[in-house]
């Protein structure tokens, strides 16, 4: 592999906390962040929790307040995380010699819709006699949407906050790939690197759908649990009485340099980004593929690129990878599946390969769930510890993995793999590792 | 040329528009000078200010463009899906491939694993219609939604997979169903960049030899209200004169240009390597030799002073010269974003004269957003084809509405004949990200 690309910085802003190592002691305490819904007055949903991110303050990580006064929550989230990203690498101190040489490839979601007022204004435009919306619905649209809240919500928007406040001046993208799309944007920003397109990127991503049309979507779909006891114990991925995710927000971030870039301007790598794979189902649109083949062969991809053989254990006996980050959503067939696909590429050694979900105490993420997850993966590596699947209670038999079930615990970890597969059939891996040295 | 491992040709076409669907009725009116931009008559516009459109033409039915036993798929299509579908089969017809997605198909031609899809979508509004009629059976003597009643039991009048229709990687995703394209796909939603920054990635994905072939573009139909609505509050439409008409309404780089009127509309490309091309014999339509992209630094808080920022602009110009191994002398036709919005225009004209100086004056400049509207994340898919088209066949179309600027060769002219070697194809998006694209005429 000609171009070596590492993790320089990180951040996240979760249901679990808006700091790197407050929210991993929280993970590592099993600790969870699901409450009934205080967004909305969600007491007659079908679901009426989630994991809400509380008691944040964007002002407490932006220069420049003015330039994100109207920022809808998802680019408020995008840019907390990436202040943290940026400070731990440094990027202040010993800048990057040209911000044309730094890019951006975030997997953002949408904005929040403005619902109430939204809904208002269509049923003022309502004509019952012909089942449509008629004219007069632009006098209430005009009367009632604020214009900033309405162009907040493109999805880009985020990237441009994020522009703003750091100066961020190379290839820029964003990429909506459903629930693998900050998987899938750390990957792609690991290929421009690899190129020479960029020196630097800010990878990640940022969502919030934790809004009455959001939940209304996910549980139409009869995606989301719809769990009658305690929130806490609500998402049990892995477990035989699971019964769908719980929904969280929030955004993970991090800063992705050739090692040439940040060896120049002194920073210190915390990781090393060595594979990527990324592949489509082609199958259906509700339904993943069942024997697990896009999954694996997203799998397989990263693992080439990587230059790893998944069937061949290492020297002292451990498997080639020693912590599998999965995308675990806690529904029926995302478990079963990813637990086919992670044997189907592992084979043998899939059971002695340790892989939890942190959706178990954060929620889903949705289009911020990867770059959360890659996070962990470099946390699990520099502390040598494996964070717990939370509310595992009931072995599902033919789900036979090791789930690392309900607390966290110690391992040497050196090479780390994280999952992610969208609705559509988009699946995105990619692998990181022990930074050993230049 | 350029940094990519294998070179990487464009095989195949698929603008669908509201000048047509497939290639021919997109470039017979564009060399006609033909504009799709009409009242909009699909639903009332009342007070809005610009009640103007340019949509698919009448009859337009996406089920008649996807295998039979892909029919009931078309039931959760929005409009931009279903864009994105019709353009798909189109690109592969014209492209000579089969795939999964043609009748009678036994063996197809691009390996699925090999094949990949990257399709630039938007933000896409659900339908008020099917919204509201569920919404009435939730509500409160004011007139507001009565959450209670909807979360209870109003929500079940919404069809489960209701969600489903606009997400917006939706697109990729049926076009990789009804194609089986299991390689790499992405769904980039960077507004008006997203169909050239998803053609890029494209380009970047077979040079890197990840895939043979992709199904690349974008789709947009913003022709409904919250997509008007969004689309003015975001300064990007013209407030009408009272005599407005329709189809002189888009004056790219126009001293009196005053915004720009919606499209719905995108297209596919079929991007392959030459290697691929040359084993199932087909002659590439064009050589996809630059890409570039940046991102625009906007102060203003919605991001729309874009003509504050030819220098941004400029800079995915040069990485696209600079991967192409090319200098500005070799560039003889630009296709820009040519909307018509006063600070877009500004914005891409500065960048220009940074590029090209003096010699700008001389370089023909074409648009699409004239007669097919501003199209979104499609937008750059048409210009593309548009640029793709003029290359093989040696012609600048026609330019409508416009007046003589000086110092740009952008003024309405018919249609006609030039040696064409290079085509730089250029979008710059409300969000700030700009991309180049370099295309080169198929020796």
């Amino acid at each position: 592999m000609s171009v070596r690309i590492v993790v320089t910085g990180m951040g996240w802003v979760t249901p679990l906390g808006h700091d790197l190592e407050g929210v991993w002691g929280r993970m590592m305490r099993s600790e969870c962040g699901m409450a009934p819904i205080t967004r909305f007055d969600a007491r007659t949903f079908p679901t009426t929790f989630a994991a809400e991110v509380r008691d944040y303050d964007v002002n407490a990580f932006v220069k420049h307040p003015q330039a994100h006064a109207t920022a809808g929550l998802n680019s408020k989230y995008a840019l907390g995380a990436a202040r943290q990203a940026w400070a731990q690498a440094g990027l202040d101190e010993r800048p990057a010699p040209s911000l044309r040489r730094v890019g951006m490839y975030l997997g953002a979601g949408e904005g929040v819709i403005d619902t109430a007022n939204y809904f208002s204004a269509n049923v003022a435009g309502w004509e019952a006699a012909s089942s449509r919306v008629g004219g007069s619905w632009f006098d209430a649209a005009q009367r009632l949407l604020d214009r900033a809240r309405e162009v907040e919500q493109e999805p880009h928007m985020p990237l441009a906050h994020l522009a703003r406040e750091f100066g961020i001046r190379g290839p820029s993208y964003n990429c909506l790939t459903a629930c693998a799309a900050s998987t899938q944007a750390i990957g792609e920003a690991c290929s421009i690197l690899r190129r020479g397109d960029a020196d630097a990127m800010l990878a990640g991503g940022t969502h919030t759908m934790i809004h009455p049309l959001g939940i209304t979507g996910f549980n139409r779909l009869t995606a989301l649990s719809t769990f009658k006891g305690d929130p806490t114990k609500a998402s049990r991925p892995f477990d035989i009485g699971r019964d769908g995710f719980v929904m969280g927000e929030g955004s993970g971030m991090v800063v992705l340099e050739t090692l040439e870039h940040a060896m120049a301007r002194g920073a210190t790598p915390l990781a090393e980004l060595i594979g990527y794979g990324s592949s489509a189902d082609a199958f259906r649109i509700t339904d993943i593929q069942p024997d697990g083949r896009g999954a694996a062969a997203a799998m397989t991809q990263a693992l080439a690129q990587a230059g790893i053989d998944p069937l061949k254990r290492l020297d002292d006996g451990r498997p080639p990878i020693q912590y599998i980050s999965a995308h675990g959503t806690g529904t029926k067939e995302n478990d079963s599946i990813e637990t086919i696909g992670v044997k189907r590429v592992f084979g043998e050694l899939a059971p002695s390969i340790p892989m939890s979900s942190i959706k178990s105490m954060m929620g889903h993420l949705i289009a911020a769930a990867g770059a959360v997850e890659f996070i962990t993966c470099v946390q699990s590596i520099r502390h040598g510890m494996l964070p717990p699947t939370i509310n595992y209670a009931n072995p599902d038999p033919e789900l036979d993995l090791d789930y690392v079930p309900n607390t966290a615990r110690a391992a040497k970890i050196d090479t780390c793999l994280s999952n992610s597969f969208g609705f559509g059939g988009q699946n995105d891996t990619v692998i990181v590792t022990r930074w050993r040295g230049a | 040329m350029g940094r990519s491992a294998t070179p990487v040709v464009i095989t195949g076409l698929g603008p669908v528009c509201g000048l047509g669907v497939g290639l021919e009725p997109f470039w017979q009116a564009l060399t006609a000078g033909t504009s799709a931009i009409r009242r909009i008559d699909r639903f009332e516009t009342g007070s809005f200010g610009c009640p103007f459109a340019s949509v698919l033409p009448e009859g337009f039915d996406v089920r008649t463009l996807v295998p039979k036993s892909y029919r009931k798929g078309t039931k959760v299509m929005a409009r931009d899906i279903e864009i994105a579908v019709a353009g798909a089969h189109m690109a592969v017809q014209s492209a000579g491939l089969v795939t999964r997605g043609t009748e009678g198909a036994t063996t197809v031609t691009i390996p699925p694993e090999r094949f990949g899809a990257h399709i630039g979508a938007g933000l896409i509004a659900a339908d008020i219609d099917e919204l509201t009629a569920a919404l009435v059976t939730s509500t409160n003597t004011d007139g507001t939604v009565d959450l209670g009643a909807w979360g209870s039991g109003g929500m079940n009048n919404l069809t489960p997979l209701w969600l489903l229709k606009y997400l917006p990687n939706m697109l990729a995703c049926h076009v990789t169903i009804i194609h089986d394209c299991q390689g790499p796909s992405n769904t980039i939603t960077c507004g008006e960049s997203s169909a050239l920054l998803s053609l890029g990635e494209s380009m970047r994905v077979i040079g890197r030899g990840d895939a043979d072939a992709c199904l690349s573009g974008g789709a947009e139909s913003r022709v409904n209200q919250m997509g008007l609505m969004r689309y003015w509050y975001s300064g990007r439409l013209r407030a009408m004169p009272a005599a407005g008409q329709g189809p002189e309404l888009v004056r790219p780089f126009d001293d009196q240009a005053s915004g720009s009127v919606l499209g719905e509309g995108g297209g596919i490309l079929v991007v392959e390597s030459a290697d691929s091309a040359a084993r199932r014999g087909k002659a590439p339509l064009a050589h996809l030799v630059g890409f570039g992209a940046s991102q625009s630094v906007c102060t203003d808080t919605l991001g729309m002073d874009l003509s504050q920022n030819g220098e941004d602009i400029a800079a995915a110009i040069e990485s696209a010269l600079d991967d192409a191994g090319m200098k500005a002398g070799d560039i003889d036709a630009i296709v820009p974003t040519g909307c018509a919005v006063p600070d877009v225009d500004a914005g891409e004209r500065a960048a220009l004269e940074r590029i090209f100086g003096s010699r700008l004056s001389t370089l023909p400049i074409a648009t699409v957003v004239p007669n097919a509207g501003f199209c979104g994340a499609g937008t750059g898919a048409l210009a593309a084809c548009a640029g793709v088209q003029m290359l093989a066949t040696q012609t600048i179309p026609a330019r409508l509405n416009a007046t003589a600027t000086p110092g740009l060769d952008a003024a309405a002219s018919p249609s006609r004949p030039a040696a064409l070697r290079t085509v730089l194809v250029l979008t710059a998006s409300l969000g700030g990200q700009n991309a180049a694209i370099i295309m080169r005429r198929a020796s």
